[in-house]
């Protein structure tokens, strides 16, 4: 029986409950009937009251709440049904949950990780599908981590509770129902990317909803003589630079995915001012950075048509990078609008 | 109350003026280069409350937290060398005058915006009441604090919990300069917004250390039995400027006339007055105890004299725990 991202992410928390029996979890519809996007099935009724609850419409308190918690004697995951309503509680992560450690001379850490879910299509618009994690990355004392597959769910996840700093866990919507056949149990890979293809062509960069992106384009590009190098970062903090140097120094040509980020200040931006100071690095032709515009989303499905990435527009800047003139008609199961034929809404 | 109580509290409250006067008049030496908020005019909620809570109480606090750190037994001279940025702070000379911490003494952290450590101190209680500890969270809070969404967010969750959490809300008027009556409706009583939320309140005066101590002992102990948030608005008032260590009275936001109403009834001058007339310390015992408090401060402050700079390369690995 195959297994989706969001049953990782329940698989992960509730065996982490039951490894620490001082870890709590909390947030705004974690017992609500539909548990998290089911994500959190199951915990109050084996974890009880105390360490599984329903939050008043709190963001900037409960985050505070939960740094207390942590400061005391329990780790906290914390947890957002969209990563917009987080900003409400920038004081309590940036002044509080990032510095603490730092700022009163490494006495007190802070073990908290919060996951965020990011919105996508179905009229999602301009305040439910951003998907900041360039602005968390900014902030030194967070860690941020972006698994696109159902293992790394379920791998990171527990790796970001173990780990005794605060973890930003942001996980896209449309990864919720994305399966694998089974778990594949790794430990420690925060700040570790995967090579999930090679080849010789190019080296394409991707997290979260790009690297499915690409997944699904994986086969029909090869059938058209296109091998490259998949690079899914996984972690967006710290990054892991090594990873794509090493391929870079044999492809020589770069595309990035961030697909799900604005471009100014972005991760893309980021990879690749890191890769053009790095004199080492001789690249064939200029890098290809892919992002959504510099416009909030639109919320009606006419707009958000051209206003979301392609797989036409992905193709043609691989086009550019590979100086190929051909053409592939997509057609696949994910939509501009919609992660699957059968979704329909509300979120 | 016994003998032994009367002479603490004043200790206590001579101990952190001398400390506050200390930096004051040193602080033109620019050794000391981070924004200071002195408590001096503010000593007796400080000492008070200090004495009231036990040790394993927890206390947390803000910008102006000298006074809190002292009274819940932080160590003069890892304050002193906080200030003056050395590894020997209490926090590294990393936080500065608003970044204290002493958790031998469970003081869990004094942060610089408004507010900001209210929650922090709501989610140390509920780790408490789910570990089961019979001890309280004494959070201190200033007057502006009161117009943060963060603090109603926190209060509501404490009051649902039914939390053992104490909120002291030294309500001295002024948020910088801008007196309350400019931030807020006239005649408001802010424990009464304390109320509304559902958490029991009351004001209590700083006058007279000894009936405040008595109070706040009585409350403290009920919270430690049968947790609920309380909350109490206690008047107070700071000599100094906001932040420095100078008399800013000349910049018009306060008259001459306001501050001297305040010296006139001096919580410090007071208790020393009381120890004398009701006959508990004698004047000669008074000055042989100032005396002493005076030289152990001096000698704590002549500790920084040996200390070498510290070395920022050192610091760097601390943002993340290993």
């Amino acid at each position: 029986m195959n297994i989706s991202y969001g049953q990782a992410i329940n698989q992960a928390l509730t065996e982490e409950m039951k490894r620490d029996k001082k870890l709590v979890c909390f947030g705004l519809g974690v017992n609500d009937s539909l548990k998290f996007f089911g994500t959190t099935k199951g915990l109050n009724e084996k974890f009880g009251d105390d360490r599984v609850f329903e939050t008043p419409t709190s963001e900037n308190a409960m985050t505070g709440i939960g740094v207390g918690m942590s400061l005391y004697k329990n780790p906290c995951v914390m947890m957002h049904q969209r990563l917009d309503f987080f900003l409400l509680a920038m004081d309590q992560l940036v002044n509080s949950a990032a510095k603490w450690h730092y700022m009163f001379g490494g006495q007190k850490n802070i073990p908290i990780t919060i996951r965020l879910v990011v919105g996508k299509g179905w009229g999602q618009g301009p305040t439910h599908s951003q998907s900041l994690q360039s602005w968390f990355a900014h902030i030194p004392g967070l860690k941020v981590v972006m698994p696109s597959l159902p293992s790394d769910a379920y791998n990171l996840l527990k790796d970001s509770i173990r780990d005794p700093n605060p973890v930003i866990f942001i996980e896209h919507r449309w990864l919720h129902g994305s399966e694998e056949k089974k778990i594949i149990k790794e430990t420690n890979k925060i700040g570790v990317s995967k090579l999930l293809s090679k080849g010789n062509d190019l080296t394409i960069v991707t997290y979260s909803l790009s690297t499915l992106e690409i997944l699904t384009m994986k086969k029909i590009l090869n059938k058209n003589n296109i091998f490259f190098d998949h690079i899914d970062l996984r972690t967006i903090k710290p990054l892991d630079m090594k990873i794509i140097k090493r391929s870079l120094r044999k492809t020589k040509k770069l595309l990035v995915l961030d697909t799900i980020s604005h471009p100014v200040c972005s991760i893309g931006s980021e990879i690749i001012s890191q890769i053009y100071i790095d004199k080492k690095i001789k690249l064939l032709k200029s890098p290809i950075l892919v992002t959504l515009p510099d416009v909030p989303s639109p919320t009606s499905t006419f707009y958000s048509k051209d206003f979301y990435v392609s797989k036409k527009n992905i193709f043609d800047k691989i086009k550019i990078l590979l100086n190929k003139n051909i053409n592939i008609n997509f057609k696949s199961d994910i939509g501009h609008d919609v992660p699957n034929s059968n979704f329909k809404g509300p979120f | 109350m016994n003998k032994e109580i009367y002479k603490k509290i004043y200790e206590l409250q001579k101990k952190i003026r001398s400390v506050e006067e200390k930096i004051s008049i040193n602080y033109k030496n620019y050794q000391m280069r981070c924004p200071t908020h002195l408590s001096i005019g503010q000593e007796s909620v400080a000492s008070a409350s200090g004495l009231a809570l036990k040790k394993k109480d927890i206390a947390i606090s803000y910008h102006r937290s000298h006074a809190h750190y002292l009274a819940k037994g932080g160590s003069p001279r890892k304050l002193f060398a906080e200030l003056h940025g050395y590894e020997e702070g209490c926090s590294k000379g990393i936080g500065g005058s608003m970044h204290l911490i002493d958790l031998k003494n469970n003081f869990y952290g004094s942060t610089a915006i408004v507010s900001n450590s209210i929650p922090i101190g709501v989610g140390l209680a509920y780790s408490l009441k789910i570990n089961k500890q019979k001890n309280l969270v004494c959070i201190y809070v200033g007057d502006a604090a009161l117009e943060e969404g963060v603090f109603y967010e926190s209060l509501n969750f404490c009051v649902i919990k039914k939390l053992p959490v104490v909120f002291i809300c030294e309500n001295n008027f002024y948020s910088v300069y801008t007196h309350i009556k400019d931030r807020q409706p006239y005649n408001r009583k802010l424990f009464k917004l304390a109320e509304a939320i559902g958490a029991k309140s009351n004001k209590l005066k700083q006058d007279n250390p000894y009936i405040l101590f008595s109070n706040l002992e009585k409350i403290f102990n009920k919270v430690r039995k049968n947790p609920f948030p309380h909350f109490i608005e206690i008047e107070t008032y700071r000599y100094l400027e906001h932040c420095g260590p100078n008399d800013d009275t000349r910049l018009g936001y306060r008259t001459n006339k306001e501050v001297e109403k305040w010296k006139k009834k001096d919580p410090v001058i007071f208790s020393k007055n009381y120890l004398i007339k009701k006959n508990i310390l004698k004047r000669s015992k008074i000055d042989l105890l100032e005396k002493n408090i005076i030289k152990n401060v001096d000698t704590e402050f002549n500790f920084i004299k040996n200390l070498k700079k510290p070395n920022f390369s050192k610091i760097r690995s601390l943002v993340y725990k290993k």
